[in-house]
């Protein structure tokens, strides 16, 4: 068995910006990653960041990832090891990882979930047709690995991350025939809109997938205007020459870990699904496991970096470490994720998180 | 289907394998997914569901869907979309669940 003071699993910027600050208070850190880079999804961000400036925007998200993974590097007290899937945790508080080809038992005495969020999928005939790709996924195919997923994509969804993948396929060479967003308006950033528009790209609201169709792989797709109601307008298909469908209809807390450590979940939609109960120091219901960033409710690499920070000193500060500036930190950030979630845009990340925060100790 | 030009990444040469598809000898980059080599050589259909032998391909890249399962020098159920494709290696579709190996 293996021991350290803080497990973190998961190495996006919740987990390194939890690792990083446990870390600097003194604890012991064990950061557990399935990928062989640290990173999560911004190793896959090309594009300049949005947010504020303390938090990187206008950096890319792969430049952010480096700058972080840097910083793990040096830490004499992290260990970063990438290419280990934590596959569960015991009653007793430990874990199973697995690393390569083998097995290992660790057991720490805090543990920080940072473990994102997955893709959600929707329901049309068709749907599991080779050539019917996350977005997710399109992204590390093609910006990661530099293979085209195909050559005519129709994109579904028109929420920042269908909007970027669309550029970004642009940017590889590949045609997107159309976005199509069920919703009567844009969910994204209108700059990044307005940035396919001018590339002569349609975006067509009130719209969306009926069918794909093909035998052994997309060889096209049926698209259709849906009324207020969401409910398919007949007559209004139409068929679309594509060889690639791009699903970019949400996401959902990656939560499994949490769910087999006890804490207590609430059906959140505002957050994506199933996200932890928790207090101000991102504590869920189980004392000593931490959730932070997207696993515990889907926002941005900002927000995520600010909980995994939150979550990595209030862990530390459990355990008995400190420094001076400790309570000045955390007030900081505790502040600092206020004002991100102000305004107008974040109403509805407000609402969920108030369905899930318990103020207090312990959540 | 290998991106060669792009305004922002920059994706360096990498040495070239040889490895088996179904029988057949094609080539790929030493170290990418297997999955990567293959949808870059046009191969979408990984393997046939268990019931309706229908195409099963790429989906999620993260290892966490198993729409991606194929028979990798022998061993079934693999994720190729998080397996390192090296020389040599016999990558087969697979169909329907697949058979545990003894270990030698
Ligand atoms: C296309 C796109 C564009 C975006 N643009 C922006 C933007 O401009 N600005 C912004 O602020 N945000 C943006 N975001 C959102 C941002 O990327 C995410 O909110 C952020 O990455 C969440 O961070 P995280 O650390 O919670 O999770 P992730 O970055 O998803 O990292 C989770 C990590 O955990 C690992 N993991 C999961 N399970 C296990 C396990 N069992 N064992 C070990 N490791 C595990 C995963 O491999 C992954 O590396 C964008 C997202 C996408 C998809």
């Amino acid at each position: 068995m293996k021991r350290t003071d803080i497990a973190v699993c998961g190495s996006g910027p919740a987990g390194l910006s939890a690792a990083i600050s446990a870390a600097s208070l003194g604890a012991q850190v064990t950061l557990f990653e399935r990928e062989d880079v640290l990173g999560g999804q911004l190793v896959k961000q090309i594009h300049k960041f949005f947010g504020s400036e303390k938090q990187y925007a206008a950096t890319r998200g792969i430049e952010i990832a480096r700058i972080l993974a840097r910083q793990v590097e040096v830490s004499e007290n992290i260990q970063a090891l990438p290419g280990t899937t934590v596959l569960g945790r015991y009653r007793d508080g430990s874990l199973m990882v697995e690393r390569g080809q083998s097995v290992e038992i660790w057991q720490p005495q805090r543990l920080i979930v940072a473990t994102g969020a997955s893709e959600t999928m929707l329901p049309f005939p068709g749907n599991d047709l080779p050539g019917v790709y996350g977005a997710g996924a399109v992204q590390t195919l093609m910006n990661v690995y530099g293979v085209a997923p195909g050559r005519r994509v129709l994109m579904v969804g028109a929420g920042n991350i269908g909007l970027i993948v669309s550029f970004q396929l642009l940017q590889a060479g590949i045609n997107v025939e159309a976005v199509v967003e069920a919703a009567p308006q844009v969910g994204g950033y209108l700059v990044h809109a307005a940035k396919l528009r001018r590339q002569g790209v349609p975006i067509l609201t009130s719209h969306t997938i009926k069918e794909a169709h093909g035998v052994d792989g997309v060889e096209g797709a049926t698209i259709v205007q849906v009324s207020e109601d969401w409910q398919p307008i007949d007559g209004t298909e139409r068929f679309l020459e594509v060889d690639t469908v791009c699903l970019a209809v949400g996401l959902s807390p990656l939560a499994e870990l949490l769910w087999q450590a006890g804490c207590q979940m609430r059906y959140v939609p505002e957050l994506g699904g199933h996200s932890p109960v928790r207090n101000e120091h991102m504590e869920t219901t189980v004392k000593g496991v931490y959730a932070a960033g997207d696993v515990a409710g889907v926002e941005e690499a900002s927000t995520a970096l600010l909980e995994g920070q939150i979550a990595g000193l209030a862990a530390a500060a459990s355990l008995g470490y400190s420094s001076e500036d400790l309570p000045r930190l955390l007030d900081e950030a505790m502040s600092e994720l206020v004002s991100l979630r102000a305004g107008p845009r974040g109403e509805k990340v407000r609402r969920g998180i108030s369905q899930v925060l318990r103020h207090g100790e312990t959540a | 289907m290998r991106i060669t030009k792009h305004p922002v990444i920059h994706f360096p040469e990498r040495r070239r394998v040889k490895f088996l598809f179904d029988g057949r000898e094609i080539e790929g980059f030493e170290d990418e997914p297997i999955a990567a080599a293959l949808i870059a050589q046009g191969i979408r259909v990984f393997s046939r569901s268990p019931r309706h032998g229908r195409a099963r391909g790429f989906f999620c890249a993260i290892g966490n869907c198993s729409s991606c399962l194929m028979q990798v020098d022998g061993i079934a159920n693999v994720r190729i979309c998080v397996t390192k494709l090296a020389p040599g290696m016999r990558v087969e579709t697979q169909r329907g669940r697949g058979h545990l190996v003894e270990k030698d």
